[in-house]
């Protein structure tokens, strides 16, 4: 019988929630790494029980975990990040120039078809590829070394390169996104990359038409129309038809259309989920009500999932990379919040339930389906 | 044999007790027990400095015989008491943060 396995970061450790494919009764493993931040696990879609997991702390800096169980254990990997080169400088808050440091890393994205192979997206913003199953990290400099890297300037979190898209049909081809320079796009296995943000409109960036500079949040794709992206930027949610050459603004009745997640239905490549957020100096959901917006149109037209989910007094945020589908055949859908709580979904978004209330602050979901 | 004793998390992951011991090669001084000690746990590596410029993480120090080593140059011998093993080196986090 399937069953799925949803990995959880969070502010203070990782926890491993699994249950079968009814996903009604679950069990919960952890903290594991208790008192680390856990900004990201993710597991090898060519070996599911081969497990990639972010461990960072500011006291002791970036170590990087491995299991080959499943969760069970874990052994530390390699965890040398050194840029390429000399590194340079990045724009600062105050406009000067900066030097790159790297901080930590956001995000992993095991290789479709070889559990050694991972990219992982850091602080600053850099792409990495192990070949050897995370023992050894090496920088892809064009993606840093594109003529707009020295204008690349921080959000508020940092630097963070947080979306790796690997393309299921083209090997050669990626997306990332970065907070606040934009989405990139390389065609050539990551040797070199072009910023992907034309039709990316910011009210605080005066040239309508910058290459770079927009804070995306998330960007999602089904993996049946890779040339189709889905985008949460800090305020709008946007769509891209053509791998993100344009793109156009699919925000339609939203209550808001700031937020950090977004994602994509498993079978329906036009069925959307987002979490509005009420705005970006109250990063709270909307009206003290938790509701993810689901839209059946490829945006635009969207409604309020409410069942389940707490609709009075709720001011928890919902962080970029803290929603996740399963593809079992009635599409599960995952979000954990600041407030510690996982809540599922093993309808598509009709009804939810808490798997876990009370973890520290998640920092991410990923979900596997298991046969 | 040089004694370093370990923050709780750094201890976790070593899978070692409140302190180690090592063989420290040659003078004994902060970069060669740090070399020594990452040599004999290399999941330590990167935890206590950084791994590309070799400086001390901003929120550990050093202290060793009730002094504050922290800013001592890397390369300056550590105190005859830790050389000799009487003392250990402690690596200490800094009580910050939540």
């Amino acid at each position: 019988m399937s069953k799925v396995r949803v990995l959880v970061g969070t502010r203070k450790g990782a926890f491993i929630l699994t249950a079968d494919g009814k996903r009604q009764n679950w069990e919960v493993s952890g903290p594991h790494f208790a008192g680390w931040e856990l900004y990201h696990l993710k597991g090898s879609p060519a070996d599911p029980n081969r497990i990639y997991a972010s461990q960072s702390s500011g006291w002791f800096g970036q170590l990087v975990q491995r299991s080959k169980d499943g969760g069970k254990t874990w052994e530390p990997v390699g965890n040398k990040f050194a840029y390429d080169g000399v590194p340079g400088t990045h724009q600062w808050y105050d406009g000067t120039p900066h030097p790159w440091e790297f901080k930590r890393v956001w995000h992993f994205e095991p290789s479709l078809n070889d559990p050694d192979t991972v990219y992982a997206g850091i602080e600053d913003a850099g792409i990495f590829r192990t070949t050897d199953g995370g023992q050894n990290w090496q920088e892809l400099p064009g993606l840093r070394g594109h003529g707009s890297g020295p204008r690349w300037q921080p959000g508020a979190g940092g630097l963070c390169l947080h979306t790796i898209i690997l393309d299921p049909s083209n090997p050669k081809r990626m997306f990332i996104a970065i907070s606040a320079a934009g989405a990139f796009r390389t065609d050539d296995g990551g040797a070199t990359w072009r910023p992907i943000n034309r039709g990316l409109k910011s009210q605080y960036i005066p040239d309508p038409n910058a290459e770079v500079g927009h804070c995306v949040h998330h960007v999602a794709m089904h993996p049946s129309r890779p040339g189709v992206l889905f985008m949460q930027k800090h305020w709008d949610v946007m769509r891209s038809d053509d791998a993100g050459d344009n793109w156009r603004e699919i925000s339609g009745n939203l209550p808001t259309d700031f937020g950090f997640v977004i994602d994509v239905h498993a079978h329906e490549p036009e069925t959307l989920y987002v979490v509005p957020i009420k705005s970006d100096s109250e990063n709270f959901v909307h009206e003290g009500k938790l509701r993810v917006y689901r839209s059946r149109t490829g945006g635009n037209e969207w409604e309020a999932l409410t069942k389940g989910l707490p609709q009075r007094d709720c001011y928890v945020n919902v962080l970029r990379d803290a929603m996740a589908v399963d593809s079992l055949d009635s599409c599960g859908v995952y979000f954990g919040t600041t407030g510690g709580q996982v809540y599922a979904s093993a309808d598509a978004g009709d009804t939810w339930n808490a798997i876990v209330r009370d973890l520290p602050a998640v920092l991410s979901v990923e979900v596997q389906t298991l046969s | 044999m040089i004694r370093v004793e370990l923050p709780q998390h750094l201890r976790n992951l070593a899978q070692v007790g409140v302190e180690v011991q090592i063989e420290v090669p040659g003078a004994v001084t902060q970069r060669s027990v740090l070399d020594a000690l990452e040599a004999r746990y290399p999941m330590l590596r990167g935890t206590i400095r950084d791994q590309v410029t070799l400086q001390r993480r901003p929120f550990l120090r050093f202290f060793a015989c009730e002094e504050d080593l922290s800013h001592e140059p890397p390369d300056a011998p550590l105190p005859a008491a830790v050389a000799s093993g009487k003392e250990p080196l402690i690596i200490l986090g800094a009580i910050a943060g939540g």
